[in-house]
């Protein structure tokens, strides 16, 4: 049965690289769901988090042959209650369509939504959270004219204890033998 | 901001270069000894440095870019060595696809290295501009675009340690052609190894344990090995380990000639054309012990039904490789001569009289039904298999025999014993026909003492023929045999079996390959009877210089046994 897995990815800063990863997925047949990249908290050291609604044994593969890229240092994949997920989304209202003021804070209250900014004619709002929630909103804003929505790629940190910085260290100290060897 | 780490030695002295010259000083500095190229703009600043050096490094001008890859492509795979491949930017670089995803597949180290437009134009549809980054990317191990002189030692530094460590493969390096012009300090250290790669995962001696438990229990061993043995230098070690368990081995095509034919333990072949016993027993043994192979789908036939009553060891480098397709029970990753030798030490002296007995009687089967009909044809036409086994006595199976892609493959991989490891050199994984021809050039200047035999058909000849015209300038002594069936042949066979004789695009009608042959410059001749065939061979070797043998064969000869596609590895069919 396929289900949702979130891929992080950590990765040397390289030109490229994101291109080498995703075309494994290109070739078999895998549609990313969201994808989501920036610096680690590791400095030089990039983390990409890809979502993909996969067989679990198709996913398991792909991980090791993402892992096997030279210059990807490390892989992981987890089930979505493993991690602590989240997403933003923003929107964009007019103000000059916007009659009722207070149904509308009704509405975000409800949705643990917040005014961001005010750009004279439009409204800015921010929510972060689950797909479903965010796409609620969405929903529930329609009716006030909604002129622009965004939303961002998954970002998700694991419930376990995170064996990476361990294995960085190892890694570390690993190429420094090889390289003192010569 | 990325850049290439580049290791700079305190103290080293270096000296100040255009970018091209230090592209050739580091390619010496990797003791390089030929380079297989073509030239054109993008690349010109490098081919001008390397008239300077012409000394100490060969360059091979092929006459297509893929004659240059798989050329090189041949030259790594006798030497363990990595090939190098040079080409011009746009229409050079797109040229070497095919070989760089043969390479990949098959883990062959090349460091290939592209021209290209200059920095500034990049991305302005300049003239021969390709994105080659993008479009090697899938078939390379890892590349990279150059675009400061400071940075070329480094990148190709790391370039032949990622090539040659681990699994091996190809890589390629774009280096622009401001870069190539422009002034640096030169200076070269070695890469001994990065943060992000472990290309020798160590060997967790408790899994040797586990698996030498599962082996010394075993009552009908089983040992399938490939390339890696190879790649790793460890025929030793197989050999060793096989006598030492007394346990059969058959071999993937790839793997091929890691272990003499002769071999008493030696088997046979794996697949879809294969030996019959080797696939049937596939399904028989208890336990399968996998060396250096990963279980290709024309290995394995139909995976759900393909040794599932067996208990699975897989000794791989490659951990993507490990459950890919077979579910182990024991994964021992690391270096087969390393895992081999430990292996060896743990498991038992054995001996599987029994076993090895059902080996034969299903090779006395195939003799039978197949072989001897093949050897010794009762039709006036020449069969393939009786061509190659001549040839292989003629040559005691000394010589390094280069396949191209069909039915003379496979017949070739069936009928050539050997002596020696590295002598068969074929296109395993991606079936690249017109890659024997070059490859067999590039084998025979890697082993300059062998005799380097190139055994093509019709159909893959007439891919890359033009690469004649480099073995005639370099006068590599390439014996080239061409087994004529004036088919495709491989593909009509399949037609026959399964598209009911409907011989759609299939029929060759040939032109006249011995004078092809002379028009090149080549000495050739063709053979079409039996009588005739020993005496043709031997004044092919006779002859100092490359040489052409077209051979006619039986125009609709098939090759069995088969295990058709989809069909299970003990469905194997005799006829
Ligand atoms: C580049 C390429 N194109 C197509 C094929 C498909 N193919 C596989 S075998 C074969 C026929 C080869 O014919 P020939 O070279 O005459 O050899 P034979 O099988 O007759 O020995 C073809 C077309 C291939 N393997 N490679």
């Amino acid at each position: 049965m396929k289900q949702i897995f979130t891929i992080v990815i950590f990765t040397e800063n390289k030109i490229g690289l994101l291109n080498r990863v995703t075309s494994l997925f290109t070739q078999r047949h895998i549609n990313i769901e969201s994808l989501t990249t920036s610096e680690s908290e590791y400095t030089g050291i990039h983390r990409f988090t890809v979502v993909i609604h996969e067989l679990e044994d198709k996913t398991f593969k792909i991980v090791k042959q993402i892992e096997k890229q030279v210059e990807v240092i490390k892989a992981f994949c987890f089930k979505d209650d493993e991690t602590c997920y989240s997403e933003i989304a923003l929107y964009k209202l007019r103000l000059d369509e916007l009659s009722d003021m207070k149904e509308l804070n009704q509405v975000l209250e409800a949705n643990e939504a917040i005014i961001k900014e005010e750009l004279g004619e439009f409204l800015i709002i921010e929510k972060t959270g689950h797909k479903e929630a965010t796409h609620q909103l969405f929903e529930d804003l329609k009716p006030f004219g909604l002129h622009g929505f965004v939303r961002s790629g998954r970002v998700s940190l694991s419930k376990t204890y995170s064996t990476f910085s361990q294995h960085l260290q190892d890694l570390e100290t690993h190429s420094k033998e090889i390289i003192t060897v010569n | 901001m990325e850049t290439i780490a580049v290791e700079k030695e305190v103290g080293k002295k270096t000296q100040t270069l255009s970018g091209a010259e230090a592209v050739i000083l580091s390619l010496i500095e990797e003791q390089t000894e030929f380079i297989f190229g073509y030239p054109g703009g993008a690349i010109m600043p490098i081919y001008d440095a390397l008239y300077g050096y012409t000394e100490q490094v060969q360059h091979v001008l092929t006459r297509h870019e893929q004659g240059a890859i798989h050329a090189a492509q041949g030259y790594a795979r006798v030497t363990n060595r990595p090939g190098v491949v040079f080409a011009t930017s746009g229409p050079g670089a797109t040229n070497l696809i095919t070989g760089l995803a043969d390479a990949k597949i098959d883990s062959t180290p090349l460091v290939c290295i592209t021209g290209q437009v200059p920095f500034s134009l990049l991305g302005t549809d300049a003239f021969q501009e390709t994105d080659v980054i993008s479009l090697s990317m899938p078939v390379t191990k890892w590349n990279f675009q150059v675009t400061k002189p400071e940075d070329i030692p480094g990148a190709i530094a790391k370039a032949f340690y990622i090539a040659t460590s681990g699994r091996p493969g190809p890589v390629l390096i774009d280096i622009t052609k401001d870069a190539q012009f422009a002034d640096m300090e030169y200076s070269y250290k070695k890469c001994t190894g990065f943060r992000s790669y472990i290309p020798k995962p160590p060997v967790d001696i408790e899994k040797i344990k586990q698996a030498a438990e599962l082996i010394n229990a075993a009552k009908r061993p089983y040992i399938l090995f490939g390339q890696g043995v190879i790649l790793s230098e460890a025929e030793e070690e197989l050999a060793t380990f096989v006598e030492k368990t007394g346990i059969p081995a058959a071999w993937t095509i790839m793997g091929l000639s890691a272990m003499p034919t002769d071999h008493p333990l030696n088997v046979g072949m794996l697949g879809m054309h294969g030996n019959y016993g080797p696939n049937k027993l596939t399904n028989e043994c208890d336990v399968l012990i996998a060396v250096g192979m990963r279980f290709d789908d024309r290995v394995t036939g139909n995976l759900s039904r393909y040794a599932k009553q067996a208990k699975v060891v897989h000794l791989e480098i490659d951990p993507a490789e490990i459950d890919k397709n077979v579910q182990t029970d024991v994964a021992v990753l690391g270096d087969a001569k390393e895992s081999l030798r430990l292996l060896a030490e743990h498991c038992n002296t054995n001996e599987h009289s029994a076993w090895l007995d059902r080996f034969k009687e299903y090779s006395k089967i195939e003799y039978d039904k197949v072989i001897r009909q093949e050897l010794q044809p009762e039709k006036e036409g020449l069969s393939m298999g009786e061509v190659i086994r001549r040839i292989n006595e003629l040559t005691d199976g000394d010589a390094v025999v280069v396949t191209d892609v069909g039915q003379h493959q496979m017949v070739t991989c069936r009928y050539a014993h050997f002596k020696k490891t590295k002598s068969n050199i074929t296109s395993g994984g991606l079936g690249t026909m017109g890659f024997c021809l070059p490859a067999a050039l590039g084998a025979k200047l890697g082993a300059k003492q062998r005799e380097v035999i190139a055994v093509i058909g019709d159909g893959g000849f007439q891919m890359t023929l033009q690469e004649l015209g480099t073995i005639f300038q370099t006068q590599a002594a390439v014996k080239i045999v061409i087994l004529n069936n004036q088919f495709l042949g491989m593909v009509r066979q399949w037609q026959q079996m399964f598209f009911d004789k409907r011989y759609s695009s299939t029929e060759l009608i040939n032109p006249d390959f011995v004078a092809i042959a002379r028009g090149f410059g080549i000495e050739a001749a063709t053979v079409k009877e039996r009588n005739n065939l020993d005496g043709a061979v031997n004044t092919m070797f006779d002859h100092d210089g490359p040489y052409l043998l077209e051979v006619m064969v039986e125009k609709e000869d098939n090759v069995f046994p088969m295990v058709p596609s989809g069909a299970s590895v003990d469905e194997i069919r005799l006829e």
